[in-house]
């Protein structure tokens, strides 16, 4: 199983509501996975500085100075939001690659969820009413976002484990569904450079897309290659930093809906998490086509 | 008429009550009002009522439904009237996939389109979607008719048994197995009916239809036949 909910906003009056909408979404997707949930919202983006969302196990060791150590380390200014076990570190945009390295001397012990301009990704292990509440998502502010709550099949119920995957910068990827030929891919992506956290299939889908951006692919062609490369069941649901992506393999047994009005484009596994978004009664409902791409970017 | 509002209620206190009608009742004509989505409304029912859900329903709506007329204003989750055995279900919206999947009896409508799987392994209901269905539609389908006024997805009918199909528009491609087949009157006659009961007489006529049906190549064991299975 495993529950998707997706929000692309058109219109910006919505922007400070796409926390709680999404989280609204998202509790109403709880019996497809109770494992873990997880959310990545677009938004906040300053000119010139670059978040790193960072997670640890024993946050109140490893979150207490980071920001001033962090300072030290890069000779920037450095801004830190703790968030339960999440923070996220504003540095200078140019200085995400030195923080980066910086932490992995600084924290050993902390995992980086996802660096960008705009994107925040906040999971864990729970239900996605508390994994929300944890991170009070339903006040988060942003232009899109996508939420996940998994039945895990392929790796450990861990925090690590948990949607979305970010594997390039802005960029992640929450997925329904198993795919069969991971290991190959990832002995090939590795190769090719990209690193990877688990042993998960999906963190594989998600390095798979970073790589054909990488290479020069719009986020469109990249989900068009993957339809060739990516073998077994799913329902992949993307972001960018301007984007929001949509594709189904062929033989499209993972659920899908989608809704879209003058104000937004709405992603749910089934219709009931989308029931309550503003307008939907006016809006067009479809099940994205098997084998096809969609996506949307502003 | 009985009033049952989804969101106050709950599912359980709406299902319970629509089981316990038993043969024969005076209480033959329910509404259900905000469905939301929700998952198996109106499963299970076995007396003849009418039952009408105001708006979009989730998984499993009619389900095994016997006797029953259920008309859904709104679309259709996934495994619409699944294994229904008699009765009538109509979805004035879209259908999600395998509508209809396994139904032994009864009259399936859909007016807008289906997805994926439509009528897999129907043993003997009818099913008239007035747009068109998605691939692998009608896998396995023992017995029944299937009438599709618009057009059919890939694979359409792979490895049939006897059920006949009837499409308007195009086929992308027929499943292995499944052929083409002549148009006699007794399928005209019979198509005319079907089109009649499910509310689709004025937009499609019997001729403008084609029939597929089993080639009985796959019926038994053939070493010949063993990249096809």
């Amino acid at each position: 199983m495993c529950g998707i909910v997706g929000l692309f906003l058109k219109d910006p009056k919505l922007e400070p509501r796409l926390g709680e909408l999404l989280t609204d979404m998202l509790i109403t997707m709880t019996d497809r996975g109770p494992d873990s949930a997880g959310i990545a919202i677009y938004g906040g983006a300053k000119d010139g500085l670059g978040k790193i969302t960072i997670q640890s196990a024993t946050p109140d060791a490893d979150f207490k100075n980071l920001d001033g150590d962090m300072h030290d380390a890069i000779g920037q200014p450095v801004t830190m939001k703790i968030k339960s076990t999440h923070a996220v570190l504003e540095v200078p945009l140019d200085q995400i690659d030195a923080a980066r390295s910086a932490l992995s001397h600084l924290r050993p012990g902390v995992k980086v969820m996802s660096a960008g301009d705009s994107i925040e990704i906040f999971k864990e292990v729970g239900l996605p009413k508390d994994v929300a509440a944890r991170f009070d998502v339903a006040r988060m502010k942003g232009t899109h976002g996508i939420g996940h709550t998994r039945m895990a099949t392929e790796s450990a119920v861990t925090t690590m484990g948990a949607h979305p995957f970010s594997t390039g910068p802005d960029q992640c990827l929450v997925h329904n569904g198993s795919l069969s030929n991971h290991n190959g891919l990832r002995r090939e992506l590795i190769r090719k450079g990209m690193t990877f956290e688990t042993q998960n299939d999906t963190e594989v889908a998600a390095a798979y897309v970073s790589q054909k951006l990488k290479e020069g692919e719009d986020l469109g062609t990249a989900l068009e290659s993957g339809l060739d490369d990516l073998d077994g069941f799913y329902t992949f649901v993307v972001g960018t930093k301007n984007g929001f992506g949509v594709v189904r393999d062929p033989i499209a047994c993972k659920p899908a809906v989608m809704a879209e009005t003058d104000e937004y484009v709405a992603f749910g596994s089934e219709y009931r998490a989308l029931v309550n978004l503003p307008g939907i009664e006016n809006a067009r409902v479809w099940e994205p086509e098997p084998a096809t791409v969609y996506f949307w970017e502003r | 008429m009985q009033s049952f509002d989804l969101g106050k209620e709950g599912l359980r206190a709406l299902n319970s009550a629509l089981h316990a009608l038993k043969g024969q009742t005076n209480m033959t004509d329910w509404e259900v009002i905000n469905p939301k989505g929700a998952h198996a409304i109106a499963a299970g029912v076995d007396a003849p009522v009418n039952i009408t859900v105001h708006g979009s329903t989730g998984y499993y709506c009619a389900g095994m439904n016997k006797h029953a007329t259920i008309r859904i204003k709104g679309s259709a989750g996934p495994g619409v009237a699944e294994n229904m055995m008699s009765g009538t279900v109509i979805i004035d919206g879209n259908a999600s996939q395998y509508a209809g999947a396994t139904g032994r009896g009864g009259l399936l409508v859909i007016k807008g389109n289906a997805s994926s799987r439509c009528g897999v392994s129907m043993k003997g209901i009818d099913i008239v979607v007035h747009g068109s269905i998605g691939h692998m539609s009608a896998f396995m389908a023992q017995s029944g008719n299937l009438v599709v006024l618009g057009d059919a997805g890939d694979a359409l009918g792979d490895s049939l048994y006897e059920a006949r199909l009837f499409v308007r528009g195009s086929v992308k491609s027929l499943g292995a197995d499944c052929i083409e087949k002549e148009m006699r009157p007794e399928h005209l006659a019979l198509l005319a009916d079907l089109l009649k009961r499910g509310e689709a007489d004025g937009k499609a006529k019997p001729e403008e239809f084609k029939r597929y049906g089993s080639a009985r190549k796959l019926y038994n064991f053939n070493i010949d036949n063993a990249s096809s299975y």
